[in-house]
């Protein structure tokens, strides 16, 4: 077996990495070991399931999965969702916590988005429970419960119509004490379809000659709303996304083959685009929402 | 003033987002589900006459996406518009602040306008339009209605009265083809309000 080490911490820091060693590991059948693992986020779990379907499927056998040692870790991946989505996709021992109570703060458990039903199953869980946690712990206005749904509803729908593919969603309030010193909602949308480049290739690669890549691609798509319909109603969900992430000071990341591209605050020091990353499919978003800096106006961070 | 020169028919959508797409959906989410909706509303309007108005309800949808609302409103806006266009007029009722921002986008994006019931008695002009085309809709929704006469007194320059020639092209103002008199959208739908 082909060992794969899982970062003792898998958040959206770690998961570009985690990928290359995803992408970069032999083509043998793959053990996933995740003994070590003490922290995991939206990003790490999706990721994860990502990481363990684009495994699987390059080897044609189910990769093994070792299970965190540490209790509270398996007892949130467990709360969140993960195994029940995670027995199609690794093999690991039967000695998983039952699912319990979703905690306070988990605003979706991972969810699978296949078709246009599981948007509307997203949509109405999360306005039935993250007003509360939007108010409390980030302290936006009693409105951006609506918001909030419709970038859901839009990044999940970016799975369905350009990556024709399936994927998940996850979303999940924390504090970010060390890091930014405030609360923050951290949204993971992950898919295994053709990604960017795949989606706008027939309708735009020509026009970019060589210069086309997974980094124009999702330049095209993420900085200036191009999409593969003729119709000009269409290619919006993203630029309105970045818009409303803006507003609330956040931040977003697509990463998509072997790029990556964000909008970032000051906040944050991701870098803007990133190239040259291994190969992987599909598209993987992350949206951070921090919580409202003491005096700033409503809506905005 | 009583003139009523087309009699306007009202649309829940929220009614008919129940019966047409599934009663397990009670948001206005995913360009399918939009689309239904925006089909189920033409089936509607094809049983009017050939010029007709109509007020689409907004006001029981909690959550409206950006696809959907290029389904339901802009679609619907620019499908009434030009040459083989279906000559509806549209007034959109419950724009409150959760839908406007997706509203103003999807009909900004596409170079459209349409009236919309923003708040309780308050009407106001949506997406792309001139500063001479704001400023007459503004007079003429202010007044609800003028006549030949009045227009040289309320529109006194050239580009007010090319605004209202534009606006009632747009459907964004009604001209009665009898009276020639030019109904603010507004004052049409007010009965059923």
């Amino acid at each position: 077996m082909e060992v794969i080490t899982i970062p003792g911490s898998l958040d959206g820091q770690s998961v570009d990495g985690f990928f290359d060693r995803v992408t970069e590991a032999p083509t043998g059948r793959a053990l996933f070991d995740g003994r070590h693992v003490r922290w995991v986020d939206p990003n790490g779990m999706v990721g994860l399931l990502t990481g363990g379907a684009v495994a699987g499927e390059r080897t044609g056998a189910l990769p093994r999965l070792e299970l965190p040692e540490n209790p509270d870790v398996l007892g949130y991946l467990s709360r969140m969702g993960f195994f029940q989505e995670a027995r199609s996709i690794f093999e690991f021992d039967d000695r998983v916590p039952r699912r319990s109570g979703g905690s306070s703060d988990v605003l979706l458990e991972i969810t699978p988005v296949r078709a246009n039903v599981d948007v509307h199953e997203v949509v109405n869980r999360v306005q039935s429970r993250s007003g509360a946690i939007l108010a409390s712990r980030l302290g936006y206005p009693a409105a951006s419960v609506v918001q909030f749904s419709v970038i859901l509803s839009e990044v999940c729908q970016n799975i369905i119509e350009h990556a024709e593919s399936p994927g998940w969603v996850a979303a999940q309030a924390y504090n970010w004490s060390r890091r930014l010193g405030r609360w923050v909602v951290v949204i993971s949308v992950m898919d295994l379809g053709r990604g960017f480049r795949g989606s706008l290739g027939s309708e735009h690669a020509a026009r970019y000659g060589d210069r086309w890549s997974d980094a124009t691609a999702l330049e095209a798509a993420f900085l200036h709303g191009l999409t593969r319909f003729p119709d000009s109603g269409r290619g919006q969900g993203i630029q309105q996304i970045r818009r409303q992430v803006q507003r609330w000071n956040g931040a977003i990341t697509i990463r998509s083959g072997s790029a990556r591209i964000g909008q970032v605050p000051e906040w944050d020091d991701t870098p803007p685009l990133v190239d040259g990353l291994a190969p992987f499919p599909g598209a993987q978003i992350s949206i951070v929402l921090p919580a409202r800096a003491a005096g700033s106006p409503e809506g905005a961070g | 003033m009583s003139e009523r020169p087309v009699d306007p028919i009202a649309i829940d959508v929220s009614d008919l987002l129940q019966k047409t797409v599934a009663s397990l959906h009670s948001h206005l989410v995913t360009r399918p589900t939009g689309r239904a909706v925006r089909m189920a509303i033409e089936a509607r309007l094809g049983e009017t006459g050939e010029m007709s108005l109509s007020l689409i309800d907004l006001s029981e949808v909690t959550v409206l996406d950006f696809s959907c609302a290029d389904e339901v409103v802009a679609k619907l806006v620019q499908r009434s518009q030009g040459p083989g266009g279906s000559g509806t007029f549209f007034v959109f009722r419950g724009v409150r602040e959760p839908h406007r921002d997706q509203i103003e986008v999807v009909l900004s994006r596409q170079g459209l306008a349409a009236v919309a019931q923003t708040d309780e008695g308050r009407f106001e002009l949506l997406g792309a339009t001139t500063p001479a085309e704001a400023a007459t809709w503004r007079v003429l929704e202010d007044r609800g209605l003028l006549a030949g006469e009045d227009v040289t007194e309320a529109l006194p320059g050239r580009d007010g009265r090319d605004a209202l020639e534009r606006l009632v092209h747009r459907h964004l103002a009604f001209q009665s083809p009898i009276t020639g008199r030019w109904h603010a959208l507004s004052r049409l739908v007010s009965h059923l309000l």
